[in-house]
């Protein structure tokens, strides 16, 4: 707490979580409040540390390769995309065109299977029970996808350094493309539950404002930046895996309030479908791996290589030694970041809104927390 | 594992003596964090093998006695491993520095200009750009660079420690500027125990950051306003990331006296 130096008659600290179901794990989160008023908000955090960068120095590059799906366990395929661009920048190999398009399919699929996950649960702490049951239908055929595709739901440890293990299974296309045509449909059903709904607009509009100057100050990234109407995405600035190949659009809104973070994450998953349907249609022919050789070792060098995940910017920043083990692997989270924002956003603000605005960070704490 | 290993090998190389393979799993599954392997961890199999030459690129293990092959003779075999050892410490080292470009531009160029020899390196390598500055001069340049070139977004801190060196940890900032589309790196190298300023009043963002490094590496940000343990219980004794601080020798006292269990370790 910044200063608690003294208490007035209605001045209050309480205690929320880490066993609290809307902070999304065990994020602890103590509040000062004024009667209902929020004064500030202090988080505690590291209830889930692993020490992830420490076990990277002591794995082989393939062998930290598993860990990085279980950060952001919800878009696992991300965390690994951004580790195996990391990687491979130190090498100095880029992975084959059909490689990368199945990446850029799998890691679209990803940001909207973590994006529902967020839809339904947001929705859940506001109150709204029935998006739930909906996204979870859509979330499904997704991870089914996975599942023929790589064996493992959730966790997939689906790209390898220098490519991809699997080559694409017979009528994974199919698959795709009728989760395309299927989902499009059920983003307007979603749309109808929430959009216009009084209630829900009641609860967002004007909550947990985070304008753009605030959001560069913090380091936000991702759909809350762009809700404060910062036209900034690095699949768009700093292209990577073939991303400058596909025409789409990056959502913004001008308000940076919690429902214009809803809004734009509804159109991200509209032109994550939009990419997904170009890739699909024209995956090149050829290898799935670079050359990369059994052993990796890169040599000695230190490398920044991020990339838009469903959060924000999730970066890698890898020093190599020359050896076989990374010397240092550095995370940088966009759940972590972002989180920082909460004690700014939430000032002010009525106690029942910080459900709504933690809510709207969309964190994973096996991210923040590492 | 030995038939896997060949085709990666010199092909002049058929290597019945000596089965082969084998010696990828062992030694580098521990290749110490020292970045000088050469000591007792050897090269690695493949590519060195391949630039000492072909002649002995049938290339013994070297803890390793010959696999399944060995029947053949074992004593040949020995030798030749032993003939080989020699020849292993000279080959062909790559040398142990980063092979960066220099960095010059117009911004390189102003800032060089701006903080003179406290700069002491603009360097680019794989296309990211980098310089090195000296400590007390990181916080005037991030300054600098947010007002007068719009650097405005603060990426990341981060610290790699370097035990052998005498400035044994380099702080790493990475920044971004929104209207040029640009990235680069600001890294600093200080000594165990020497302060470095804050970048909160600059970039609010270093707040968490910077106390991350300072809990995993107890490195202190004079200035900074709430320099606590972030990720770690706040009694936990000692900084994980620190290169002398082992898996093994984690805070087991704090984990027996606070989760009343002892550590599977």
């Amino acid at each position: 707490m910044p200063e608690t130096t003294f208490l007035d008659a209605n001045e209050l600290v309480l205690n929320m979580g880490p066993q609290h179901p809307s902070t999304h794990g065990v994020l602890r989160v103590v509040l000062k409040l004024d009667g209902e008023k929020i004064l500030g908000a202090e988080c505690v955090i590291g209830y889930l540390h692993r020490g992830v960068e420490k076990i990277g120095e002591n794995r082989t590059y393939q062998m930290f390769a598993p860990y990085v799906d279980r950060m952001d366990y919800v878009a696992a395929v991300s965390n690994a995309l951004g580790y195996c661009l990391a990687v491979e920048k130190l090498l100095g190999v880029e992975a084959p065109p059909r490689a990368q398009t199945v990446r850029v399919i799998l890691t679209e699929l990803n940001r909207i299977a973590s994006h529902l996950l967020w839809l339904g649960t947001h929705a859940l702490d506001i109150g709204a029970i029935t998006p739930l049951f909906y996204v979870m239908r859509e979330r499904e055929d997704i991870l089914n996808i996975y599942e023929r595709y790589c064996g493992a739901r959730l966790t997939t440890h689906a790209f390898r350094i220098g490519g991809l293990q699997y080559e694409v299974y017979e009528g994974m296309e199919r698959d795709v493309k009728q989760f395309c045509k299927k989902f499009l449909p059920r983003v307007d059903e979603y749309e109808e539950l929430l959009t216009e709904n009084r209630i829900w607009k009641d609860r967002l509009v004007n909550v947990g404002i985070l304008n753009a100057e605030d959001c560069k100050a913090y380091g936000v990234t991702g759909p809350m930046l762009r809700a404060a109407g910062v036209k900034w995405d690095i699949r768009k600035a700093h292209p990577y895996s073939g991303y400058e190949k596909y025409d789409f659009e990056i959502p913004t809104r001008e308000n940076g309030d919690t429902y214009d973070r809803y809004i734009v994450r509804i159109q991200e998953m509209r032109q994550s479908v939009r990419i997904i349907e170009q890739a699909v249609e024209d995956i090149p022919e050829g290898p799935i791996m670079a050359k990369v050789g059994k052993v990796i070792k890169p040599p000695v060098g230190e490398a920044y290589v991020s990339i838009e995940a469903p959060k924000g910017e999730l970066g890698y920043f890898i020093v190599s030694d020359g050896s076989t083990q990374p010397y240092r692997v550095r995370v940088r989270p966009p759940s972590f970041v972002n989180l920082q924002a909460l004690d700014k956003m939430s000032r002010g603000s009525l106690v029942a809104d910080i459900v709504a605005i933690i809510g709207t960070i969309d964190i994973v704490l096996g991210e923040v927390d590492r | 594992m030995a038939d896997e290993k060949q085709p990666d090998r010199a092909e002049g190389a058929p290597a019945p003596s000596s089965g082969g393979g084998g010696a990828s799993g062992g030694p580098e599954g521990k290749a110490p964090e020292g970045g000088a392997p050469s000591k007792e961890a050897k090269p690695q199999p493949p590519e060195s093998a391949d630039e000492t030459g072909a002649g002995k690129a049938g290339g013994t293990p070297p803890g390793k006695p010959p696999a399944k092959p060995a029947g053949a003779k074992p004593a040949a075999a020995k030798a030749a491993g032993a003939a080989k050892a020699p020849p292993r410490k000279p080959p062909p080292k790559k040398p142990a520095v980063m092979e960066t470009e220099p960095w010059d531009d117009e911004l390189s160029r102003a800032l060089k200009e701006r903080f003179g020899d406290r700069i002491s390196e603009f360097s680019i390598y794989r296309d990211q750009k980098f310089l090195v500055a000296a400590p007390d001069a990181v916080v005037p340049i991030i300054e600098h660079l947010k007002l007068e070139a719009e650097f405005d977004y603060l990426v990341d801190v981060t610290a790699v420690d370097y035990p052998k060196k005498e400035e044994r940890f380099e702080v790493i900032y990475i920044l971004y500027s929104f209207a040029r589309r640009e990235r680069i790196r600001i890294k600093t190298r200080i000594k165990d125990g020497q302060e470095l300023a804050s970048v909160v009043p600059v970039h609010p963002a270093a707040n968490w950051l910077e106390r991350e490094v300072f809990d995993m590496f107890g490195i202190r940000f004079a200035g900074h306003p709430d320099l606590r343990r972030i990720l770690l219980p706040d009694e936990w004794e000692g900084h994980p990331l620190r290169k002398d601080s082992s898996i093994l020798n984690m805070d087991q006292k704090w984990v027996q006296e606070n989760l009343g269990i002892d550590s599977g370790q």
